[in-house]
């Protein structure tokens, strides 16, 4: 899977651990459903992310998000637009500093609105071609409203 | 009005490409069919069934004489040589081929116009009222608002994939013309009781399949916390708008279904967090308000008597006048109405030469601008009393001087069969029959004020659950018929029409409706009680016997 990070396209280190399977890697992103049923061990990984669902409430993980380098917004389909929010609230209000990933069903052309709410990397098809990604990062050089990146 | 400084202008320049480029992805088959859809629909572009439909904004309804020029080129390059005014002020053309859309954006956006949002799950045009800065009963001009929430909600990263379309309207009147009780959220200018104006806050309105009426979230909200007020609402109905049936999803259904008092509570909740980071400062309103500066009035316009002569001496005139201009707040000028209801012609259509000619006259009468109405007409805002003859005789020659603003052939019309994939009845073929049954103006004058829309399907785009007399076209195995409601009105008193029982047949419409407006003749106290006020009166029960005796 080819990934842009901080708009490079870079390896991916993080493997995304399904639910009930051994968690073996270094880098290792978790279900929430995993992480409230394992917690206890999950925190003593080093490297270790959260996958959100749309219909996730964030308020009830604000104060478990310093466990987590990474935040995964998974998409099921591109028109939930409720992970656009998401990002702007993990990074405005819960002040997450570490990697927000978009995963799923987004298409290129949201990735000028999902840079802009503060997402910072992308987990791509393998039919999409990265730089065309990125470059559709740089769609508009103006905008009008106050956004988190 | 508005004009675009280098941002606005970068920022259209910029989706022309961006659109052009994923059309082009499109036609190579790049991008599958779904995700397309979503990006043109975004664009305002519909596949109907001749062709696609490229809806084109107009914001708040104000248009510059240099762009109806562009509109009627457009329709003479791109399309059949006519575009339709819709009922939220903006600009449709029903034949342009999707390879040269991208073409016709590039032409709207050398005269400061797009398509942005104009459709599709996400912020939409926001609309106004058609005599803003002119109306005598104005507590103040709604436009710069309008401006300032449209650059607001243009490619607001947090909000492109709502759950369905959000629609903004804002009043500044007395009298809503803008139908704002409609919208997901509507905005009155109100002064609070220490003087200070602000904003009372509708939420949760909306036409199609379940017409409901807005209620009020916010009886007062200060200038300053306009936006981060919007963008609160905005994200309680992004995060908990319903999603998973699209008939569901509009804001109105996520505050019935919780209630209002408690969409209340979490939307103040979110405000609070939010309110000190969004505020408008002064300065901000001020610099906005200035681009809205009256035009240079001529303070003796009111010396003219030439205007009365002809008032006495044409009734023509004089019947133009007393049904198509309306008051002006300086002495010696009127606003005037376009009328696009000719009998003969489809409601809110306009062709390429009526376009030039309404330029010219915009230019020549009224500071080069046009408005566009709720009710798909067109006005010229700004007409000195020593000018209305000459507009009246040359807006004659167009066609465009039927004296009938507000009243039975003023109709609401969606395009219906005669254009769109989802219709059950052809509207505008009803429209002309009820204009054939209706062709003597007397008559009309006599039958006062009344709003008759038709739809030709639940989606309601021409707003029949709030006629006075509203038509759907219902499907009944493969046949047209028609549900007739009464009683509904999307002004300050909005209520949705009561049903007058089962649906009638295509060849019993426009006889139906004659019976109606007959009931009412009979019924009314006198020729001042307008019909709804009758059948406010009467209820529907002496319309609905007298209806279905006959049938
Ligand atoms: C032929 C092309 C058209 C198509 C395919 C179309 C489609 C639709 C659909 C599907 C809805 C329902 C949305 C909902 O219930 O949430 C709708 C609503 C609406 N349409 Fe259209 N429409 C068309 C033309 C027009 C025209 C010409 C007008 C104006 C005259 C118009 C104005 C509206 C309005 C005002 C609404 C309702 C707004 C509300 O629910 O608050 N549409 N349209
Ligand atoms: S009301 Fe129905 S038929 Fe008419 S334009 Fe809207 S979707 Fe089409």
């Amino acid at each position: 899977m080819q990934l842009i990070k901080d708009k490079q396209i870079t390896q991916d280190n993080w493997v995304y651990i399904v639910d009930e399977t051994p968690l073996k890697a270094d880098y290792i992103i978790v279900s929430l459903v995993r992480w409230r049923q394992e917690r206890n061990q999950l925190s003593k990984i080093k490297h270790l992310g959260l996958r959100l669902e749309p219909d996730v409430e964030l308020e009830e993980i604000a104060n478990d998000l310093s466990h987590f380098q990474l935040i995964e917004l998974y998409f099921p389909v591109f028109t939930d637009g409720r992970a656009f929010t998401h990002a702007r609230l993990l990074r405005s209000r819960y002040g997450f500093t570490g990697d927000i990933r978009a995963s799923g069903d987004f298409m290129r052309d949201q990735v000028f609105y999902l840079n802009r709410v503060g997402v910072t990397s992308f987990e791509l098809n393998d039919q999409e071609n990265a730089q065309q990604v990125i470059q559709s990062m740089h769609d508009f050089s103006v905008d009008y409203q106050e956004s988190v990146a | 009005m508005y004009q675009y400084n280098d941002k606005d202008q970068t920022l259209i320049n910029e989706r022309v490409v961006q659109f052009r480029d994923q059309t082009e992805r499109f036609l190579k088959g790049e991008i599958p069919d779904d995700k397309y859809r979503a990006l043109r629909l975004m664009n305002g572009v519909y596949v109907q069934t001749h062709a696609p439909l490229l809806r084109v904004a107009g914001p708040y309804g104000l248009l510059s004489s240099k762009q109806v020029r562009k509109l009627a080129s457009i329709a003479r390059d791109y399309d059949k040589g006519f575009c339709h005014f819709t009922t939220r002020q903006n600009i449709q053309f029903n034949w342009p081929a999707l390879e040269r859309v991208p073409d016709i954006l590039e032409e709207l956006a050398s005269v400061q116009m797009h398509a942005i949002q104009t459709s599709g799950n996400c912020l939409r045009n926001t609309t106004s009222d058609q005599l803003a800065g002119v109306a005598i009963d104005e507590l103040e001009d709604p436009r710069p608002y309008c401006e300032i929430i449209r650059q607001w909600t243009i490619f607001h990263p947090e909000f492109a994939y709502l759950p369905r379309k959000f629609k903004i309207a804002v009043s500044g009147a007395k009298l809503d013309r803008a139908a704002t009780q409609f919208h997901d959220i509507g905005l009155h200018l109100v002064q609070n009781e220490h003087g200070e104006v602000g904003f009372k806050v509708f939420v949760g309105g909306g036409l199609g399949r379940t017409p409901v009426i807005g209620q009020v979230i916010k009886p007062f909200l200060e200038k300053k916390h306009l936006l981060s007020y919007l963008e609160a609402i905005l994200r309680i109905y992004n995060l908990y708008g319903r999603r998973d049936n699209k008939y569901k999803a509009r804001i109105k259904i996520l505050v019935r279904e919780a209630g209002l008092a408690k969409i209340r509570k979490k939307i103040d909740a979110e405000w609070a967090l939010i309110k000190h980071k969004l505020e408008l400062s002064p300065e901000r309103i001020k610099e906005i308000q200035e681009q809205f500066r009256p035009p240079n009035y001529q303070l003796d316009a009111v010396q003219d008597t030439s205007y009365a002569d002809k008032l006495a001496n044409n009734a023509d005139f004089a019947t133009w006048v007393k049904h198509n201009t309306a008051e002006h707040k300086i002495d010696g000028y009127r606003a005037a109405y376009i009328s696009l209801k000719a009998p003969d012609s489809p409601p809110g259509d306009c062709t390429e030469s009526q376009l030039d000619t309404i330029a010219d006259l915009a230019d020549q009468y009224s500071f080069g601008m046009v408005r566009v109405t709720h009710r798909q007409n067109l006005v010229l805002a700004d007409i000195k009393q020593a000018d209305l003859f000459d507009l009246w005789q040359k807006l004659d020659a167009i066609n465009c001087a039927t004296p009938n603003i507000g009243k039975a052939t003023d109709m609401i019309c969606c395009p219906g069969l005669d254009y769109c994939s989802l219709a059950n009845a052809g509207s505008i073929g009803v429209a002309k029959e009820i204009n054939e049954t209706l062709d003597s103006m007397d008559y009309v004058h006599d039958l006062g004020d009344l709003k008759i829309n038709i739809s030709g399907c639940m989606n309601g785009c021409a707003h029949q659950s709030v006629g006075h007399i509203g038509i759907l076209g219902v499907d009944k195995k493969g046949v047209e018929w028609y549900q007739v409601t009464l009683g509904g009105s999307s002004e300050n008193d909005a209520a949705i029409g009561e049903r007058l029982g089962p649906a009638v047949s295509k060849q019993d419409i426009a006889p139906v409706i004659k019976i109606l407006l007959e009931v009412y003749l009979e019924q009314r106290i006198d020729e001042d009680e307008p019909f709804l006020a009758t059948v406010r009166r009467v209820g529907i029960g002496p319309f609905k016997e007298k209806t279905y005796a006959t049938n």
